[in-house]
């Protein structure tokens, strides 16, 4: 399994990273990919940027380790997750996800499973700039109740 | 000598990113994550209030840490509110 984690202020090419997870491997059938971007308002505010902070170090190790856990119980083949940090704008990518499997049940699944598990575990911080000043975006309850399913479906 | 590492809000409620502690300043050589929020619970009521919160996070060099976690010279602790990356 190949597994590439990559934390930047920099922006990332869709395009190229699916390129790249399709070359990793011949057996490869199915390659689902998730791209999150930033909102312009958020709980009923304008929100004009957004500053991205995290645990240099632990985050990649967070990260390396939730995409372990789906290769012990999808057969991936290769997984990418690239998270951006530092200023972005309305409509700037935030985050990829890519992962490569023979099928693409796994795929998507994989995909999913490590998506739920970054959003609640790995240390980034966003602070949205609104017309009214700057605040802490809290932590939303629906992101932990989505790892529920996680403990109780079957790959 | 340990590090404690602050992020976020916390960091900007605090003041500060980093910390040292000296093992002189600790009673006992080996602490629990409890033991060293009871130790900068000191500094003050603010420090009290965010290390005490009912969902602050800790890590102790950089794997996920629960109250009875115990720290040992040289390691890194972190203390972080929820996050909310993705």
């Amino acid at each position: 399994m190949h597994s590439l984690v990559r934390v930047s202020a920099d922006d990332f090419d869709v395009g190229a990273e699916c390129d790249a997870l399709r070359a990793l491997s011949r057996r490869s059938g199915a390659i689902a990919q998730f791209v999150g971007v930033m909102r312009d308002s958020n709980q009923g505010d304008d929100v004009l940027t957004m500053e991205l902070e995290h645990y240099p170090g632990m985050t990649e190790r967070r990260i390396s380790e939730i995409i372990e856990r789906a290769a012990a119980r999808w057969p991936i083949l290769a997984a990418t997750v690239i998270h951006r940090v530092g200023l972005l704008h309305p409509q700037d990518q935030i985050v990829f996800v890519g992962v490569s499997a023979g099928h693409r049940h796994d795929a998507f699944q994989a995909c999913e499973f490590i998506m739920d598990f970054l959003k609640t575990e790995a240390p980034f911080w966003k602070k949205e700039r609104t017309p009214s000043g700057e605040r802490w975006v809290d932590a939303r309850d629906t992101d932990q109740q989505a790892l529920a399913r996680w403990q109780t479906e079957k790959a | 000598m340990i590090s404690v590492l602050f992020f976020a809000k916390y960091r900007e409620q605090l003041g500060t990113a980093k910390i040292c502690i000296e093992s002189s300043e600790l009673a006992a050589e080996n602490l629990t994550v409890a033991e060293l929020k009871a130790h900068l619970s000191q500094r003050g009521d603010l420090w009290a209030t965010v290390l005490n919160a009912e969902n602050t996070l800790c890590a102790v060099n950089q794997d996920i840490a629960d109250s009875a976690c115990f720290i040992r010279e040289g390691d890194e602790v972190a203390f972080y509110p929820p996050v909310t990356g993705g």
